[in-house]
């Protein structure tokens, strides 16, 4: 056995968007073990929900991600809806989702350029963040804002996006696709892309159910599941839903599936913009949550499903608020992966589980 | 596998069009709907405060003494919450950003002051409404006399 040596990676690294850090122990140029620690962005914004009202709150839930804001409002809504036995409109569920799916693909092409750009590959990073600009401007027609929308709330959403503008979003998105299949083709065929990828860091299937890996992640070592199948909301009115699987369980297959679920989540956009029913966008919300009554929603962000808990106490103010991030579950397959690999994989592997550290701390 | 694969959309990049934009010469026109900053026409309001209340950040401060509203351009996260919920409508989202600002300081409208007629017509109002408050406290005052 070799002399071990601790390395320690991040917080602050170049392949690292948001702050974690961990301690690398290494036998030579191999990992033996992963030590993450996290906490440089806690906000405590859980704990703010006896400060705002329920209403209030939806905003706070928004400013937990910058990548996820969409689907953390949704969820926060969802739950609070649940609570208080609020029945949404069919045009408002129609219009979450595609908002939804819209930020799946905004997620998904960002974390692609930023894996373009940590495996050394440039060009492929900045035409990822091209294409991901047509769908932060459909965000801004659309909403008003380019990350933190503010489009959904308790009961509804705000903003009804007229047939003409819908119409309109399935021709970006259709220029887009063209754009988009031909960006897929380099992160799949390229032979340098793939030699950086292929048979790094694998998970297997045993291991994904053994330690509860969700999403992308989790589909990517061929675990079948998606919280988008329970057919929640407009979901359940797709005519057709399979979750995109790979079976490798590798960097490569991690990949694979995000780009496929970025087409997936297109089909899903234009699908219910065709079949998107007229009426009301918003369910009129009076009283306030009962007294010790609890609430739970899950929702499939783009990182994976996400936990939603509430309890009210009979006063405009919730008593308490908890969410469970895709992160905070991958981060222990991230740790089991790391194991045994090479120290320059060690920046591929963070960067294809996908961390999301606001979420994770909130 | 293969190599180049991105050679289209790269000679396009060469020879196209660029995808930037020279700012600040040339400058992106904001859509419509853009959350740009919220704006007060002050001569509908009625002081009702709904705003103020409603607005998660506290951002908004309605003073009715003193007829003016005004709102914190740092605080504001335009969310629109104040623009849906005001009765007479007369907040309004303007799609323009607010130019970058040296100073933290309140943006802050005020009606336009009173007349002597204007007073006099206020002070008249304001003291039928507190005969008739003064009318209905005696009244329920005597209402539970009889009661008890």
């Amino acid at each position: 056995m070799g002399k071990r040596t601790v390395i320690p990676f991040g917080p602050q690294h170049p392949v690292l968007p948001e702050p974690v850090h961990l301690d690398l122990v290494m036998e030579d140029e191999r990992v033996v073990e992963a030590i993450p620690r996290i906490g440089f962005i806690h906000r405590g914004l859980e704990k703010l929900v006896e400060k705002k009202d329920y209403m209030q709150f939806v905003y706070v839930t928004e400013r937990i991600c910058g990548i996820c804001s969409f689907g953390h409002s949704l969820g926060y809504s969802q739950t609070i809806e649940t609570l208080m036995g609020i029945e949404v409109p069919k045009r408002a569920e129609y219009l979450r989702v595609i908002w939804h799916e819209l930020s799946r693909i905004h997620s998904h092409l960002l974390w692609l350029g930023l894996t373009a750009d940590g495996f050394g590959y440039e060009s492929l990073f900045m035409h990822c963040w091209r294409l991901r600009e047509r769908v932060l401007d459909i965000f801004e027609q659309t909403t008003g804002g380019r990350v933190i929308l503010s489009a959904t709330n308790v009961g509804g959403v705000n903003r009804d996006i007229p047939d003409a503008e819908l119409a309109g979003i399935c021709t970006v998105l259709d220029g887009m696709e063209t754009d988009y299949r031909q960006l897929s083709g380099a992160f799949l065929g390229d032979s340098s892309v793939n030699n950086r990828l292929r048979g790094v860091g694998v998970l297997t299937k045993e291991d994904a159910l053994d330690l509860c890996i969700v999403g992308p992640f989790q589909r990517a070592s061929g675990v079948s599941e998606d919280i988008r199948l329970l057919g929640l909301g407009a979901y359940g009115d797709l005519a057709d839903f399979v979750p995109v699987i790979g079976d490798e369980g590798d960097c490569y297959a991690r990949v694979k599936v995000r780009i496929e679920e970025v087409l997936q989540s297109i089909a899903i956009i234009k699908e219910l913009a065709s079949k998107i029913p007229d009426g009301p966008i918003m369910e009129q919300v009076k009283g306030n949550p009962e007294a010790g009554r609890e609430a739970t929603s899950r929702l499939e962000q783009p990182r994976g499903e996400c936990f939603y808990f509430a309890r009210g106490n009979g006063t405009k103010f919730l008593d308490r608020m908890r969410i469970r991030t895709p992160t905070s579950q991958n981060l222990a397959g991230m740790t089991k992966i790391l194991q045994g690999i090479d120290l320059a994989d060690v920046p591929m592997v963070i960067l294809t589980i996908d961390p999301c550290i606001s979420c994770t701390e909130r | 596998m293969g190599f180049f694969k991105l050679g289209t959309m790269t000679l396009k990049g060469a020879f196209g069009k660029p995808v930037t934009r020279m700012y600040p010469q040339v400058k992106r026109e904001p859509f419509a709907y853009t959350k740009g900053h919220v704006v007060c026409d002050i001569e509908a309001c009625i002081s009702c405060g709904i705003c103020e209340r409603t607005c998660p950040t506290h951002a908004i401060k309605v003073d009715k003494a003193d007829r003016t509203w005004s709102i914190h351009p740092f605080d504001c996260i335009q969310c629109s919450s104040c623009v849906r919920v005001c009765p007479k409508q007369c907040l309004t989202m303007d799609n323009r950003y607010t130019s970058a600002s040296t100073a933290k300081q309140m943006h802050l409208y005020r009606k336009h002051p009173l007349s002597k007629a204007e007073i006099e017509e206020q002070a008249k109002r304001d003291a039928e409404r507190a005969e008739r408050i003064a009318k209905a406290k005696a009244a329920a005052a005597g209402k539970k006399a009889t009661g008890a």
